[in-house]
């Protein structure tokens, strides 16, 4: 999140698109609602279905699942068609008046530089323009016609509101109405959020839904500001602290790249991880790589790690440069045979993965795998599961317990970047072990198995630093993510003391600040809310250096004065000459206001927001393509497919057709249950409220198929089928798409075959909505497809 | 003084936090249960004391998913207490309506005679069981534990005044915002309730009765025998002609039909 949950109080306008969050993250309705109270906020709710969130919100938009850019897209064009945007702040705070080499070009799907056969753009073709000097030409009047504000217009011009709504399917009228409403967020005193989960990002055009949402924030002026922002709803109550230690393959912890194998040295690592600029205007923050990176090392190893041996940077594994390791080549790599052991702690793709059947294959070709679980998983019991002959397996298989979240001590990051301490509130039954008791051990064998070894690859293993006690103390881990200065031996303040010449240690620059010599500030609990708009700073703590909006600069114009006066977490006072602050500044205050307004993103090495972008690998602006299974052509030009999709290996991955497939399949999540259900299937009570597998289609196909509530159908599709009841509904209704009419279905994924309740009331079948879904991902992330597939629904007789 | 508890459904996003803490603190068995064609978990009150109906309509072309927590009532005229022939059902120093366990003896005239169909029989008690609006947590001082667990300030718990007073202003607010058909529900119905509602639109759009009243048949009976508090033989013979009653009564109801007066609200979309 830009932002924070509390701070979605100050809103004037939410749009919930890609999230359903009334029924996966509750508590932001808490706040939602009291900005509805006090301030008279409108709710949006954007959703291919009428879910919890479209019951409590003011406006509801269906939407075609996968056109989510034709959607924001259109709402971007509104804006400028209708002069919408926050002028100054896209003048100044925005790299609109960039201007772009003359390079770039679009046309019918495709930016300049694609290569086809490497299915890849060569971006350089999207650079800037720069003078003399390296410095970006920029137009400040936006009126060149290669600036980023004039190629912004043009690209979607094509996203008018009737070719919108021949796309997304949604009606014209609700499509404007939307546009409207959240629009004026852009007007100079007022703010807008944007809410999103993974009905965002599970598409393969996933990032570029993101950048989507940025786009439109930018202009509206909406990023770093009270009220206003981008909140990534994170999926797991820990899964933003895992993310920011390094859950990812291609990073390190603190968002530091991941060596690879054309990174030999820590020299060209660290030249090729660390942006430059000559720019004196940008503080490009990032220009702190090394200091960042040394200090990893150090913590890592410990006076084992030294200038002369590159801090111990050759003890790292490396990548293969370009390969992917996400979990759909981990998956497949498995498939084929290529990896031998698995150890799953927290997970369940046997239920989660996409195309399920095909991830269990995978598992009977492991030689051992171990699950670390509070529940006996479907995953862990997969070489007994539906249709298999245990017989047949040779995959030695360990379950190990291991302790609920209220059985252990230590922390979790919140969606808004709160890092909380949380204690002990019973003892874990039997063996069952804190995660890092069974890391601690594990690491503590393997070390004692290459004791005494002089081979040079063994030499990283055998110097970790891993001082956290006999029995793990999750304080010292949190001590050593802090990070150390290494002179004196005190815990540093944060991490604007690092060093790269070794004198300090940091597990997580992120987290520098977190543990200091004034205690664990996760473990704070004064609510006290100087400012009035929900900050309360001591509450916690939030990384980075307990910043609780980032872009914070943004929330007042150049010369400092906040563009709201009601909403002011940050004023410049002229006659002190000194800023009144009640959050943490993303930028220097120590400078006159119209300095840092100069870079404002101070993370971004151009120090501005990007309306343009050359991050993402399919284009500088999103473009709409179709999903990868879709029954309709695309709408906005010849390339079906996001270009730079990588596809995957066919076998078990058949591609469905909409002949014989034609229906839209979708997949979701409930209150009552938790992502694969492993935890929440085992708990009656849940069980009770949400007890089996359903899918839910509109009364128009239910009619069609001749089906009714409550009856067991059968949803099929090119890699595999499950049963479930039918939930027919009003709450789902046909797409007209392109004149033609499209069905979509939707189904829960948190049931397999496993557990107190499995999804049905034979045990001896899988309900697992992932056995539609498919092996395709992403073309940045390669987060899979969970959210269209094609299909067919079958009535059982 | 009298307590109430505001359901504000203008805020309730059926997550359903309050049947499980009520589950919880009651430790009341989950009960197995089936997909029937609707989110509507459990299907009738054997074995909860409360349950979320979800109420899905369609009113000019727009979809309506209208959300209801359900329970004991506390009616002020309490047809429960009416029937009740050993006096186990009272009204508490609270206003609220509870039944002493003690002095229940399972003849399920309660059951068949509940104003709204909210009481269960616990056969391995053998007594009639419903919510008592957190009798033990209230005395304790305590806030009953769905409207603790409610975290979109839907349900609040307070002096049934100021209950009444949030609920007009919320009414109003709603009307502010188009909600033209927002009330308030509880004020005055059955003498007034211990749950003061605030409806997006009629009673009948979220399957509550419109205007209900104790049965004709409650009424009678209190008339008739309870200044006597009539013998425990005479009670038990009673008891189990209505046992019988009751069994056929709490058949889970089909979709969407209405299964008589004392069950109003029952299983449905
Ligand atoms: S806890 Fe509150 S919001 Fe959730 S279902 Fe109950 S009343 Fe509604
Ligand atoms: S709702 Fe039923 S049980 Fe509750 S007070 Fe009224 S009549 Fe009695
Ligand atoms: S007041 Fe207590 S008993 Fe009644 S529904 Fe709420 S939690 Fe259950």
């Amino acid at each position: 999140m830009t932002n924070h949950w509390v701070d979605l109080r100050n809103t004037d306008c939410a749009l919930i698109l890609g999230a359903n969050a009334a029924e996966n993250h509750p508590m932001s309705f808490k706040w939602l609602l009291r900005a509805r109270e006090t301030r008279g906020a409108k709710i949006i709710s954007v959703d291919p279905r009428f879910t919890r969130t479209s019951a409590v919100s003011d406006l509801y938009a269906p939407l075609r699942p996968g056109t989510d850019i034709a959607f924001v897209g259109g709402m971007i064009n509104y804006a400028l068609e209708n002069r919408l945007y926050h002028e100054e702040y896209v003048r100044e705070y925005t790299n609109a008046s960039y201007i772009i080499s003359s390079a770039y070009s679009y046309e019918d799907g495709l930016f300049s530089g694609y290569d086809a056969a490497k299915r890849a753009y060569d971006k350089n073709q999207w650079a800037y323009e720069m003078d003399a000097a390296g410095i970006p030409r920029r137009d400040k009047t936006l009126s060149n016609p290669r600036c980023v504000f004039q190629l912004l217009k043009k690209h979607f011009a094509r996203y008018d509101a009737e070719t919108v709504s021949s796309i997304t399917g949604c009606p014209k009228d609700k499509f404007l109405a939307v546009a409207s409403a959240f629009g004026t967020t852009g007007a100079v005193d007022k703010a807008g959020t944007i809410l999103y989960a993974m009905g965002t990002t599970q598409h393969t055009v996933g990032t570029q839904n993101v950048r989507a949402f940025a786009v439109l924030q930018l202009l509206l002026g909406n990023i770093g500001r009270p009220g206003g922002g981008i909140q990534a709803m994170r999926g797991e109550s820990n899964v933003q602290g895992s993310t920011d230690a390094a859950l990812l393959f291609h990073l390190l912890p603190g968002y530091l790249k991941v060596p690879a194998s054309d990174m030999p040295d820590l020299a060209t690592y660290l030249d090729k991880t660390t942006p430059k600029t000559a720019d004196p205007d940008s503080v490009n923050y990032w220009k702190n790589t090394p200091k960042f990176t040394v200090s990893l090392l150090k913590a890592w190893f410990g006076e084992a790690a030294t200038a002369e041996n590159e801090f111990g940077y050759q003890w790292l594994p490396k990548v293969h440069a370009g390969r992917n390791h996400s979990h759909i080549a981990i998956f497949e790599a498995m498939y084929e045979g290529q990896i031998k052991g698995l150890i799953l702690m927290g997970q369940n793709p046997a239920v989660g993965g996409p195309n399920a059947n095909k991830e269990r294959k995978a598992l009977a070709r492991l030689d051992w795998m171990v699950a670390v679980d509070i529940f006996e998983t479907d995953t862990s019991v997969f070489w007994k599961g539906p249709g298999v002959d245990p017989k047949t397996i040779q995959t030695e298989v360990f379950l190990l317990p291991a302790a609920a979240s209220t059985e252990k001590e230590g922390s979790v990051s919140n969606s808004a970047r709160w890092m909380q301490w949380r204690y002990v509130a019973a003892p874990p039954p039997g063996e069952a072990k804190p995660d890092l008791d069974i890391i601690d051990m594990l690491y503590k064998k393997v070390k004692g198995l290459y004791a005494g070894s002089t081979d040079p690859k063994d030499q990283g293993l055998l110097s970790l630093t891993w001082d956290y006690g006999s029995h793990p103390d999750p304080h010292r881990v949190a001590k050593e993510m802090n990070g150390y200065d290494l002179v004196t031996g005190k815990l540093l303040v944060n991490f604007t003391k690092l060093m790269d010449d070794g004198a300090t240690s940091c597990g997580n620059w992120v987290y520098s600040g977190c543990y200091t010599g004034d205690g664990n500030m996760s473990a704070r609990r004064d609510a006290s809310d100087p400012s009035g708009l929900g900050i309360t700073p001591k509450w916690a703590w939030a990384w980075p250096v307990n910043r609780r909006t980032v872009y914070n600069r943004c929330s007042a114009d150049p010369k400092g004065q906040p563009w709201d006066p009601e909403r002011a977490p940050f004023r410049w006072d002229a006659a002190t000459g000194a800023w009144v602050s009640f959050d943490v500044p993303d930028f220097v205050a120590t400078v006159p206001p119209e300095k840092s307004a100069a870079s404002p993103f101070i993370m971004r090495v151009e120090g501005v927001g990007c309306l343009f972008s050359r991050e993402l690998n399919e284009g500088p602006f999103p473009e709409h393509y179709e999903p990868w299974e879709t029954p309709v052509a695309n709408g906005m030009s010849s390339q079906n497919i996001n270009p730079a999709v990588k596809f995957w290996g066919e076998a078990d991955n058949a591609k469905g057709d909409k002949a014989q497939y034609p229906l839209i399949g979708t997949t979701y999540r409930v209150t009552e249950h938790w992502q694969a259900g492993s935890m929440t299937r085992n708990c009656p009570w849940l069980a009770e409220a949400m007890p089996e597998m359903f899918v839910e289609l509109s009364p128009q196909l239910a009619q069609q198929k001749g089906i009714s509530s409550g009856e067991t159908v059968k949803v099929v599709g090119a890699r595999g089928e499950v049963l479930a009841k039918a939930c027919v509904t009003s709450r789902f209704a046909p797409f007209n798409v392109e004149g033609q009419t499209c069905h979509v279905i939707g189904l829960p994924w948190h049931f397999g075959y496993n557990g107190y309740v499995t999804g049905g009331p034979d045990k001896k079948r899988s309900y697992a909505a992932n056995q539609l879904t498919a092996h395709i991902g992403d073309a940045n992330t390669t987060i899979p497809e969970y959210k269209v597939f094609l299909c067919d629904l079958r009535k059982v007789t | 003084m009298a307590k109430a508890i505001l359901v504000d459904t203008t805020k309730c996003t059926a997550c359903r936090a309050c049947q499980v803490a009520c589950k919880q603190w009651n430790q009341l068995p989950a009960t197995v249960t089936g997909f029937g064609g609707t989110y509507e978990n459990p299907p009738d009150f054997r074995g909860s004391y409360t349950r979320v109906l979800f109420s899905e309509s369609v009113k000019d072309g727009e979809v309506r998913w209208n959300f209801a927590k359900t329970q004991c009532m506390h009616c002020t005229d309490a047809a429960c207490a009416m029937v009740c022939p050993t006096g186990a059902i009272r009204k508490s120093e609270f206003g609220t309506t509870v039944i002493d366990a003690a002095k229940c003896i399972g003849c399920n005239y309660c059951i068949a005679n509940c104003t709204f169909g909210v009481i269960y029989f616990d056969r391995a008690l053998n007594r009639a069981r419903k919510c008592d609006m957190c009798y033990d947590r209230m005395s304790n001082g305590k806030t009953p534990a769905c409207a603790k667990a409610c975290l979109t300030g839907c349900l609040q718990f307070g002096e049934r005044s100021e209950i009444l007073a949030k609920a007009q202003a919320a009414v109003a607010a709603a009307k502010n915002r188009g909600l033209a058909g927002a009330q308030v529900y509880g004020q005055t119905e059955v003498g007034g309730l211990g749950w003061i509602y605030v409806l997006k639109d009629a009673p009948a759009a979220y399957r509550l009765p419109a205007a209900p009243e104790p049965p004709v048949t409650a009424r009678f009976w209190q008339a008739l025998f309870q200044p006597a508090r009539i013998v425990a033989g005479l009670a038990i013979l009673f008891g189990l002609w209505s046992n019988r009653k009751h069994s056929a009564d709490l058949a889970p109801a089909p979709e969407g039909t209405a299964t008589g007066a004392g069950r109003a609200i029952s299983a449905g979309k």
